[in-house]
């Protein structure tokens, strides 16, 4: 049996070595593939706070990434059109500077979990499942029909926006980029699960009434958890964007919320590394399988069915027993 | 914006970077929707294409399944672009996947030939030289259908499309030629199937026809719907909801209404009853208009393979753009904008023996472009 | 906006309610007896419309068809029971809804395998083909007011089933307590199968219904799936009646809302965008209005605490 720790060392070395391999071997393309495994790997991270900490499952995370995506399109489309994106209550230009979106991503999709968090928290079970996904829902069908920012067609910007100094058009720049995003944003789950308010979500998660019992109040403990997850999958949303250079309404579409979730199951949940491992697993599923056959989800589906009946704690679970909090 | 030029510079340069040891050989990655929902259209443009260069040595074709996502088909896009060092990419159906797809390919010095998507960005502002549309502007049906209206005596129209940007696109196109009023004009809702509200409101409405884009499977839903609602109105729309692959899933609900279509099975030309038996044999099954789309790509690329090599990218979009291939549509060219200039029909759908299929009735609109080559600096 | 248009217009919205029911019930009594939260319910809606699809191309008969939609969707929920389903009871939802997510891929792509890409056809039978008159000069379509009829008497035979028949006593003994009737030497694992291939054959047999007048296609299960979770989430889950009533709430609001809004919004704005917003809201409605009502009722209109 290999330790959790032993097998997160394992994984930094493969993240390191997958890049390095790509430029030797001359395919770019597998950077960008484990750039999209990165970003989604956050993705789940910023849903494993929720879903497999606090025990939140919510549905509708495709919202936040598409908040972030959008949020990241729109601002950098106005740069690109020297257009004025808000005239009230001060002008705000669009920019295409990473630097001054990141926070904008961060900030805008914050504010929706937290309004939708807090309509939403009221309920419990399966109501939460599917409230959050009502909300989701809502912005998917928006998004189609608003005709500002290309409805159904979406939105290209072309070009990847900018960080000083980098070429982010380059593949092995934006794969550094994004790991560095999600080695941060581990390291926050990391902090954040290991400090006092860390034990109060996973308290919740155990057991509600007793938490409540020595006076916490749950209702805001949760509603933090989500607001900073919703923050985490907003990010990976911008970065998502960044990535295809394109955003539209498919981000928001509730089979996003399902892949997230698959990812931190499929890895393993609240495990930190869980997420980024159910990622790596699906793509790579998703791309072997497509290059044998045209009925690949045929297959694709069945090898979920399988590792869910007979391997129930992730594939993180087959080389560490750890019980799953 | 400098910023902008630069990194495209870049691009170029990396792009360019790729060597190809015989000038003769293209390379193509074809991305088009295999899987899902709407992968009827997408395995009809790749058996169309195949077919056209089945014997082409020179050709080799990667193919892709975008599964009807945009991101799938950036992220391949990148993939045939900067691993399989493609020269010309194609196949993509759906405008939104084009929008997503073409801005980036033509940029990095890639040409990408359109075998079904047209959406006016494209064809205007956002024209480029490295794009080339072989099947139509997104308009180009739904004006046919506004010109078949007047000649039809048509005076007071219900119209209704998907409340998407096609489908904006679409109403646009017929309000451009039709002459007559509007009885109503309605947006549904995208993939809606359902249209029982829509049927009871043009009742109501005291139209003299209807025009609609509804494609895939929601035009399934209307035709049905609407001939067994009993309402004697006449029909028009654009091929999409009458094609080959659909008309069976429709039944007899079309038989007799006209729809406006570049192409035909019947067009009395050489190379098009060539394609209409070789597909058939092939494929064991008649030849939609997708597929013919798909063949014409595949001509319009060899015509030009055997004048100009690939690397010279000058020399050989010179040769795309004279268009120098026997269509399966008969004439066919380019207008300054890269979009086709062609007759668009009139077809009524009729029944041979049991098959259900369309015959031409008249020429809807004469050599027709599209009304964005002025907006398009090139 | 007359008065006629308008009833035709709720008619219509009953018409999809109860199309909704047909799919809500199973969903619903298959998470109050089991506690399974199924989001492959909507591939027993497109089985339902391919077997039809396939008996009506062979025979030529739509009522055989629609007595093979509803066995075809019960065998299938019986098979997918016994070999998948009947492993994940015991799991908690997030297992259920990872395997019956994957469960969509396999029977979506395994069916388009065997089938082909291309809609298949379908069509109602020449009796229901056309609309008679109703009361005030209402003209309205046959097909549609057979499938309200099918749809009431399939509420009414359910009701009757669970309360006045013992599998009914024991699917209710099942909702309140699962180790109970077990105990009681009830097998459970039986009841379990039945009651999921009840499931599954409504769904089926609603698929062919809708399939005859929409298209009978790979994928026409999701979007109605998600409606059906709107709906028992509404009603309160578990309950046949929540169904019921949440069933005609989603059909009425979405297609008055769809309607009504654009010309509502006409008054303030000038058409074109009052057309386009009017759309993009009608199309947000029934979500705004769970919403709503969970926010209110955070379990569902006639759901147990």
């Amino acid at each position: 049996m290999i330790s959790e720790h032993f097998f997160n060392k394992w994984i930094w070395s493969l993240l390191l070595i997958i890049p390095i391999c790509g430029l030797i071997f001359d395919e770019p393309y597998y950077i960008t593939l484990a750039t999209k495994v990165i970003i989604l790997g956050i993705a789940g991270v910023g849903l494993n706070l929720a879903l497999g900490y606090c025990g939140l499952i919510s549905f509708g995370h495709a919202a936040f990434f598409g908040v972030g995506g959008y949020v990241t399109a729109i601002m950098s489309y106005h740069a690109i059109n020297e257009e004025i994106l808000f005239n009230w209550p001060f002008d705000i230009f669009g920019s295409s500077e990473m630097l001054i979106i990141w926070p904008f991503a961060i900030f805008i999709s914050s504010f929706f979990s937290l309004i939708i968090g807090l309509l939403s928290l009221r309920t419990s079970g399966v109501y939460f499942i599917m409230i959050t996904l009502a909300f989701a829902q809502m912005l998917y069908f928006f998004s189609i029909s608003w005709p500002n920012y290309g409805g159904e067609d979406g939105l290209s910007i072309y070009m990847r926006n900018s960080l000083p100094m980098l070429n982010t058009m380059n593949p092995l720049t934006f794969y550094l980029i994004s790991l560095s995003w999600l080695l941060t944003s581990i390291y926050i789950s990391y902090k954040l699960i290991n400090s006092p308010f860390g034990m109060a979500f996973q308290a919740v998660k155990q057991n509600e009434e007793r938490v409540k019992s020595v006076g916490i109040e749950t209702f805001k403990v949760k509603l933090l958890v989500f607001v900073v997850s919703g923050a985490i999958t907003g990010l990976a949303g911008s970065l998502y964007t960044d990535l295809n250079r394109f955003v539209s309404p498919s981000v928001l579409d509730w089979q996003t919320s399902g892949e997230i979730m698959v990812f931190v199951i499929l890895g393993g949940i609240a495990r930190l590394y869980g997420p980024l491992v159910g990622a790596a697993f699906f793509i790579i599923l998703e791309q072997t399988l497509g290059a044998y056959t045209e009925n690949w989800q045929f297959w694709l589906g069945l090898i979920l069915i399988l590792e869910i009946l007979y391997a129930r704690t992730g594939i993180m679970g087959l080389f560490n027993k750890k019980k799953t909090i | 914006m400098k910023n902008l030029t630069t990194t495209l510079a870049a691009l170029v340069i990396m792009s360019a970077s790729s060597v190809f040891a015989d000038g003769h050989k293209v390379k193509v990655g074809m991305i088009t929707t295999l899987s899902g929902g709407g992968s009827g259209l997408g395995i009809d443009v790749r058996d169309g294409f195949m077919l056209a260069v089945k014997d082409n040595k020179n050709i080799t074709v990667i193919t892709k399944d975008d599964q009807r996502k945009p991101d799938i088909a950036v992220q391949l896009a990148d993939k045939m672009i900067q691993s399989d060092k493609v020269d010309v990419l194609t196949g993509i159906i759906w405008s939104n996947l084009a929008m997503a797809v073409v801005p980036a390919t033509v940029n990095q010095g890639k040409f990408y030939l359109s075998p079904n998507a047209g959406p006016s960005k494209l064809a205007g502002k956002g024209c480029h030289k490295n794009y080339f549309n072989v099947a139509w502007q997104n308009d180009n049906l739904h004006e046919a259908a506004g010109g078949y209206a007047n000649s039809a005596g048509f005076k007071n129209s219900f119209i209704l499309a998907p409340n998407y940007p096609a489908g904006k696109d679409a109403l646009t196109g017929y309000k451009r030629f039709f002459k007559g009023k509007l009885a109503g004009e309605v947006y549904t809702k995208l993939g809606q199937k359902d249209y029982a509200a829509e049927i009871a409101q043009i009742r109501a409405s005291g139209a003299d026809s209807v025009f609609f884009f509804l494609p895939g499977g929601m035009g399934i839903g209307f035709m049905k719907q609407f001939s067994q609602s009993g309402i004697k109105l006449p029909v028009v729309g654009p091929a999409f909801s009458f094609d080959q692959g659909i008309l069976k899933a429709v039944g007899d609900a079309a038989l007799g209404v006209k729809n406006t279509s570049q192409w035909s099975k019947d067009i009395n030309n050489a190379a098009n009853k060539k394609f209409v038996s070789e597909f058939q044999k092939e494929f064991g099954r008649l030849p939609s208009l997708y597929a013919s789309q798909g063949y014409d790509t595949g001509k319009l690329l060899i015509s030009a393979m055997s004048k100009a090599k690939i690397k010279d990218m000058d020399k050989f979009r010179n040769e795309l753009r004279k268009a120098d291939f026997s269509s399966t549509r008969g004439k066919f060219s380019f207008d300054k904008n890269h979009h086709p200039i062609q007759d668009i029909y009139v077809r009524e759908v009729i029944k041979e023996g049991k098959t259900l299929t369309n015959k031409i009735v008249s020429v809807g609109l004469k050599d027709h472009s599209n009304v964005y080559v002025s907006e398009c600096n090139m | 906006m007359t008065f006629i248009l308008f009833f035709e217009q709720l008619l219509n919205g009953m018409q999809f309610g109860i199309m909704l029911f047909l799919m809500s019930a199973g969903l619903t009594l298959i998470f109050g007896v089991m506690g399974l939260i199924n989001l492959a319910h909507g591939s027993f809606y497109m089985i339902g419309a391919f077997c039809a699809a396939l008996i009506a191309g062979l025979t030529g008969s739509f009522w055989l068809a629609l007595l093979a939609s509803l066995i075809g969707a019960a065998i299938a929920g019986v098979l997918i029971e016994i070999i998948i389903i009947r492993r994940l009871y015991r799991r908690d939802h997030l297992d259920q809804v990872l395997a019956t997510f994957a469960l969509i891929l396999l029977l979506s792509e395994g069916v388009r395998w065997i089938f082909g890409a291309f809609p298949l056809y379908l069509n109602i039978p020449n009796i229901l083909n056309g609309s008679i008159p109703l009361f005030f000069d209402i003209i309205y379509s046959k097909y549609r007011l057979f499938i309200i009829l099918i749809g009431f008497l399939i509420a009414a035979g359910l009701y009757l089933l669970i309360t006045k028949t013992r599998l009914g006593i024991r699917i209710r003994a099942g909702q309140n307590d699962r180790q109970m009737i077990s105990a009681l030497g009830v097998d459970i694992s039986k009841l379990y199968t039945i009651v999921f291939a009840i499931g599954a054959g409504l769904a089926g047999l609603a698929g062919a219904m809708i399939g005859a007048i929409q298209s009978v296609e790979v994928g026409m299960g999701e979007p109605i799936l998600i409606l059906a979770f709107v709906v028992i989430v509404i009603g309160g889950i578990g309950s046949i009646k929540g169904a019921f009533i949440g069933s005609i709430l989603v059909g009425v609001t979405d297609t008055i809302g769809r309607v009504f809004l654009p010309n509502f919004l006409k008054i303030f704005m000038e058409s074109a965008n009052a057309t386009s917003m009017g759309s993009s809201i009608g199309s947000m409605l029934i979500y705004i209005l769970m919403a709503l009502i969970l926010i209110m009722k955070p379990s569902g209109l006639f759901g147990k605490n």
